[in-house]
This record gives structure tokens, sequence and C-alpha cells, in this order.
């Protein structure tokens, strides 16, 4: 219990949506001339429902250790700002409870707390209070926060003046020099440049690493939970829909629908080159769509070729959880090279040997087409496969950490100390700097 | 890094005290913050608001630099425009309606209570529409909503300030001796910020809410300004009894009072100053804890 940074239990809110007005607020005028009325329906027991319930959150319970890194994800409306929202205690829960053990530091949006009138100088004392830090506080940060922020020069300009960049920078580095036990991120690396962003991330992973401290991040960027969280809510309607290693959640997100079917059988298209039928098959041929890290993976594909078509190839690509491309293959690539030219029905099968990829989530893109002329048929994403890995396997304990792409066959060797070949190639890799 | 040698130091957000952790595992006992939904009359929470102090004279400060930035004349705007609206009155007093005033020249007389008017509708009137132009802060940060509306209590004292230096010039015009009675002016200037925030935090968790009490405030005030003694004296009035409900308006208190103060001359006795505390100590309070029953909303509603 002593080590719970923040627990949450049952925690639900709901707001109310009105139907009949469009505007957002109500006036004064509108509740006097209606008063008469309604008072009227309340004596006589009547309710009119104009409005309905709607759960921003229903239900949500999580606990978060101390140092851990907790990544929220979900799609817009799926209820991420309110959570980070009843923590930060800007808005109330309808029901639950939060219990925070820690000062709390909130970094919901970059800039709210600056005014454009006032200089950078006195926007930093002025954030850095609404934050919650004292002036002395302030004071103490003050040179480091400049120093981040690398607007020494501006610091006594308007911030109204300054570029967006610079206003991005100073709003994060008075956050990320709060110094709270607990620190609520929303969202906020979707501004700055690249370079920023890089020092934003490293700064968190400063924080959430090597100072020990408790973060809860919100982002759409997926890359950057993986990286640095140790654990990772998906949120789908106000619930959660998932929880645990942030590879897996990711990949859940992405993916969509789990478990996807092995076998697909595909309605043919008005082509001259269409594609029939996929599937993904186990060694010992059984169709399935999870396989261990050690295990190939059987690729069987049909198609049709209406006509004999000259430089036909077939090929698959493979693609990781955030979609982007492991690799490509494609039969002229095979040795010997085959030929799918010809007019018929061609049934082939690509083994994609074990340890080649990494545990995690992967799909499958498949094509018919003549290289950088014409594509008859593509199928993008039609499958979608899981490298799981077993507990006896080596990739064991791996699972989610940003390894890269692929398992590389690395041979490694123990050497000695006066061993000629690691001369040479430590001064090669010198000379190539 | 330095993890915990801070949180000795710093003050924790919640209502309850930072509880003591042990510096090596960082183990806590009971929670620093308990979230919870909570329903009808909340408590004022004055711990918090005293917490957030720093916060409250930043908020001030920048209230305060926001008016006079890139502003030609500047301060001298605060000086001329109760100037410039008290000779109107005063003319409108003396001249064309013939108002008596005990025995004082009209403009001083009219702008005595113009000085202690102005910054009771001041306040009123910027931090009423003080939380919807801070919305971004009110949606986006956690801090007593209540330092909002308060910020202005204080940074409209400059004003005030600037005010009463141009009515002791006044004073010396007119040849009116100051007395030890103006050592009473923070006395009765307390009074009018309690009234003040009290109205100011009602209109101002009103305006989240309904938009067009921010068109309805100035009305409201300019029809109190000619309820309350500013351009006659309340010795207008010959019953006492009349005198005395005419004073469960706190405004004619503390207008009176501060006359009582500056001229020395007014309808002031110790009934009319006790209902004036009265309802003052009422307004406030009032203002306090509606405010509070209805700033658990503003963030959905703002």
């Amino acid at each position: 219990m002593s080590h719970i940074a923040l627990s949450v239990q049952n925690l639900s809110k709901s707001f109310r949506i009105a139907h009949q007005r469009s505007r957002g607020y109500r006036t004064l005028h509108d509740e006097l001339t209606t008063l008469p009325r309604r008072l009227m329906q309340r004596l006589l027991g009547k309710r009119t429902s104009t409005s309905e319930t709607f759960w921003a959150l229903k239900d949500v319970s999580f606990d978060v250790g101390r140092g851990e890194a907790l990544g929220i994800i979900g799609s817009n409306g799926a209820g991420k700002s309110t959570l980070l929202k009843i923590l930060n205690r800007i808005t109330e829960p309808t029901r639950g409870a939060v219990d925070i053990y820690g000062r709390v530091g909130a970094l919901l949006e970059v800039g709210t707390g600056f005014h454009p009138e006032l200089t950078g100088r006195e926007n930093i004392f002025l954030n850095g209070a609404i934050l919650g830090m004292t002036r002395a506080e302030i004071k103490r940060k003050f040179d480091e926060i400049v120093a981040f922020a690398e607007v020494e020069r501006f610091l006594d300009t308007p911030v109204k003046r300054y570029s967006s960049g610079m206003y991005v920078r100073l709003a994060f580095a008075v956050a990320a020099h709060l110094d709270p036990e607990i620190l609520l991120i929303d969202e906020v690396l979707a501004v700055g440049d690249a370079e920023f962003q890089k020092k934003c991330l490293a700064k968190m992973e400063d924080v959430a690493f090597n100072q020990g401290r408790t973060v809860i991040f919100v982002s759409h960027n997926m890359d950057a939970v993986c990286r640095l969280c140790s654990k990772c809510i998906l949120l789908r309607h106000g619930e959660i829909d998932r929880s645990g290693k942030p590879a897996d959640v990711v990949a859940e997100y992405l993916g969509g629908e789990r478990d996807q079917a092995p076998e697909i059988n595909f309605s043919p298209i008005d082509s001259e080159a269409t594609l029939r039928f996929a599937g993904l098959y186990a060694p010992k041929g059984r169709a399935t769509s999870s396989f261990s890290a050690s295990e190939s993976v059987l690729l069987k594909c049909s198609f049709d070729v209406r006509r004999e078509i000259e430089g036909l190839q077939f090929s698959f690509a493979v693609l990781n959880f955030k979609h982007e491309r492991v690799f490509y293959s494609t039969v002229s690539m095979a040795d010997p090279p085959l030929s799918v030219e010809s007019a018929g029905k061609h049934t082939l099968t690509a083994l994609i040997p074990g340890r080649l990829l990494l545990p995690g989530h992967y799909f499958v893109t498949l094509a018919l087409h003549t290289p950088k002329t014409k594509l008859y048929d593509a199928r993008r994403e039609a499958l979608s496969f899981r490298i799981v890995a077993a507990t006896t396997d080596r990739y064991d304990g791996f699972s989610g950490d940003d390894l890269g792409q692929i398992y590389a066959n690395v041979k490694w060797e123990r050497a000695d100390e006066s061993g000629a070949p690691l001369a040479q190639i430590s001064s090669s890799m010198l000379a190539s700097r | 890094m330095s993890t915990f040698s801070t949180l000795g130091v710093v003050r924790s957000q919640s209502a309850t005290a930072i509880v003591e952790s042990d510096p090596r595992t960082g183990a806590i006992a009971t929670p620093t913050l308990r979230i919870r939904p909570t329903k009808g009359w909340a408590a004022l929470n004055l711990r918090e608001l005293w917490q957030y102090r720093d916060l409250l004279w930043i908020l001030v400060e920048r209230n305060i630099k926001v008016i006079y930035k890139q502003t030609a004349v500047g301060i001298a705007w605060v000086a001329l425009q109760p100037l410039i609206a008290a000779v109107i009155l005063a003319i409108i007093a003396g001249q064309v309606a013939k108002l008596p005033s005990d025995g004082t020249p009209h403009l001083l007389f009219v702008f005595c209570g113009l000085t202690i008017w102005n910054y009771f509708s001041q306040t009123a009137q910027r931090s009423s529409t003080s939380l919807v132009n801070n919305s971004q802060l009110v949606s986006k940060v956690y801090f007593p909503r209540m330092l909002i509306p308060l910020s202005h209590t204080f940074s409209t004292l400059v004003d005030f300030a600037v005010t009463l230096i141009m009515l002791f010039l006044l004073m010396a015009i007119y040849h009116v001796a100051p007395s030890l009675r103006l050592l009473a002016i923070p006395g009765f200037l307390f009074l009018t910020a309690m009234t003040a925030t009290g109205v100011a935090l009602w209109f101002s968790a009103l305006s989240v809410k309904y938009r067009d009490t921010n068109y309805a405030l100035p009305l409201f005030l300019q029809i109190w300004m000619w309820a309350s003694a500013i351009i006659y004296p309340t010795s207008m009035i010959d019953s006492t009894k009349w005198q005395t409900i005419f004073a469960l308006n706190p405004v004619v208190g503390f207008v009176e009072g501060f006359r009582w103060c500056i001229l020395g001359k007014s309808a002031l006795n110790p009934t009319i100053f006790w209902i004036t505390v009265g309802m003052s100590v009422f307004a406030l309070l009032s203002g306090a804890f509606f405010f509070r029953r209805v700033e658990r909303d503003f963030a959905d509603i703002i």
C-alpha cells in the first residue's frame, strides 16, 4: 500500500447533454422568463426530459505505483482528458474516489497560464504560481527554467511578441521544473518542433526514470507511450478496455479487433489479376494468428490471373503495430525466382523464418502488381498476427521495449585483449566517424 | 536528484496538510489528497486560500500591470475619470437639482462619495467578468477559483489610492483641514472591500453560468449608485427610522463613514455603523458560500 502513488476507484463522470438548446450556456434572462413554467412543472411533478446523461467515464479503477509511468491512450472522446482533469481537480467526479499520495503537478495544455501583455520573466512567476509553486521555489528554479527554454534574450519582452516555439518552450520549461511527485501530462508534445519535442521527451524520461517521479501521460504519440511508460491503459467510451504492457495495449488499440481470423477469402475484383485467399499457418499446418517468437510463420496465398501479364509480381509486406513497414518480399526475390505471369490460379507459400520478428502485433499487406507500372489488386493489412514471447524463450522480458524492428541474429563472442580482428574493427569504426 | 529533499518545504496542493513521509522509502500512510464528489454547501477552505497566497499576489500584480501597460496616459486615467464624473455630478447636484451637501462645497462632497463608490463598483465590475476572461485558466489548471475575483479586490486599491491623493488635493484647495479621523479610513475601506468582494463573488459565479450577467451588472450598479448617498447626504432623510432602513444598503454606511473621516460631517451613527458591518459580513459570507457551491461546475460549463 505504501508504494502506491495514486489510486482510482470506480471513478465515473457524467455530463448532461441538453437537446433543446443549441447554445452552450444559459442566460439569466432565460432563467427568469421560464421560472413560472418551471415552478409549475415542479409543483405538478412533471419532468420534461430535455437532457440526456452522457458518461464520459464509467467505473474506472486503477492504481499507479510510486515511480511508475502510466500511459493512457484511446481515441478522441474516450475520456482521457476528463480523467486527467479529475485527477488534477479541475473538475469533480460524479461518483467514485481518488486517493493521491504526494504533490501533483500538471501540464494539461502548454501556456494556459500565460498573459500576452506580460514579459517572459513575469509570466514565469505567474505560470509557476498557477501550477502551484511558491515564489521562493520559482526564484530558485528561475535560471534553470530560462536555460531550458532558451529565451534569455527575450526575458523582458512581452510574450505576445514571442514566436509560438518560444512560447511553448517557456511553458514546458516552467511545468517541467515543477518538482511534483506525481506529474500529469496531456498531449503537450504535439506542439513545438522536432528537436524541442525530443528535448521534452528526454526531460520527461529524466523526470520519470532518474528522479523516480510518478508520471501519468496521455498521448496520441504511441511511440512516446511505449518508450516512456511502464504500464498503459486503453480507454474506450469511458471504460478501461485493456491495461498492461504498453506495446500490447498500443497494439490492441491500433490493431482494432483482437484475434482476427487467420484465414481470409477475398471477394474477387474486376481486374486482370485478383487475390482470392490468404492464410497464416504454424509449422504443423495449423491456421493461427498467434506465433511464438521462435516459430516460423507460413503465409499461404491464392490468386487468379485472367490473362498472361508480363512482369506480374505477387508481393507482401509485414508492418508493425505502428503501421511501419518491417520488410517487404516479392516473388522475384525468391531463389530461384518464381514466375506468376501465366494465366490461371496460382497458390504460393512464403515462409517467414522464426527469430526474425520481435514479439508484438503485425499486419500483412498483399499486392499483385507489375513494378512501377500497374497495381492489379492490393489488400492493405488484410491479415494480422501476433508474435508472443514464450516464457522459455530468450525474448521473454524484452517485449514492449524499444528494441528496434527485428531480432538480429548477431554473433557474439568473447575476444581476447590483443586480438587482431577487434583492433581492426575498432580502427575502421573510428575512421568512419 | 533530490526528489524528496523539497518535500519539507513544498506545500501540498490539497486542503489536508502534507503528510510527513519517510525520506528513504517515500512511504506515506494516508493520502495527501482525497478526491470525492461533493454535494450541497461546501466549506470555505480558507486554509487552501492561504496556501495559495503567492498566486494571489501574482494575480494582483498581473491585473495592475495589464491595466497600465501600453497606455499613453497610464495612471492619469484613474485620476481623471472620477474627477470629470465628480465635476458633472457636482454641477447637477449643486446647480441643477440644488441638493444639500451638509454645508461642504459640492465638488468636494461628491468627489468624496465617488472615491469610495468607485472602489466598490470597479471591484465588483472587474471581478464579475474575471472568471470568464480567465476561462483558459479555469478549465485547464487547478487552484482555488476564488483567487481570481479576489485579486481584483486588491488590485483596484491602486486606483483607490490615486483617487485618494486627488481627494487630499481637493481638501487642500478647499481648505479643509485633515484630522485624526483620517485614521479611520482603512476601517471603512475594509468594510467596502468586504461588501465589494461579496458582490463580486456573487456576480462572477453567476456570470459563468449566465453570460448576460455582465450586461445586468452595470445597470444594477448604476441603480445602486443613485440609491446610495453619493451625490446627496443621508441627512436629507429626516426621520431616523427611515435613515436606519436606508442604511440596510451597506454602501450608505461606508460612504457616510468615509465622509465622516474626510469632512467630519455625516449622518453616521452607531446604529447605521453596526448595520453596515452586519450587511458587509453578510455580503461577503453569502458570496463566498455561493461561490463555493457553484464553483465545482465551473470547469464544465465555462
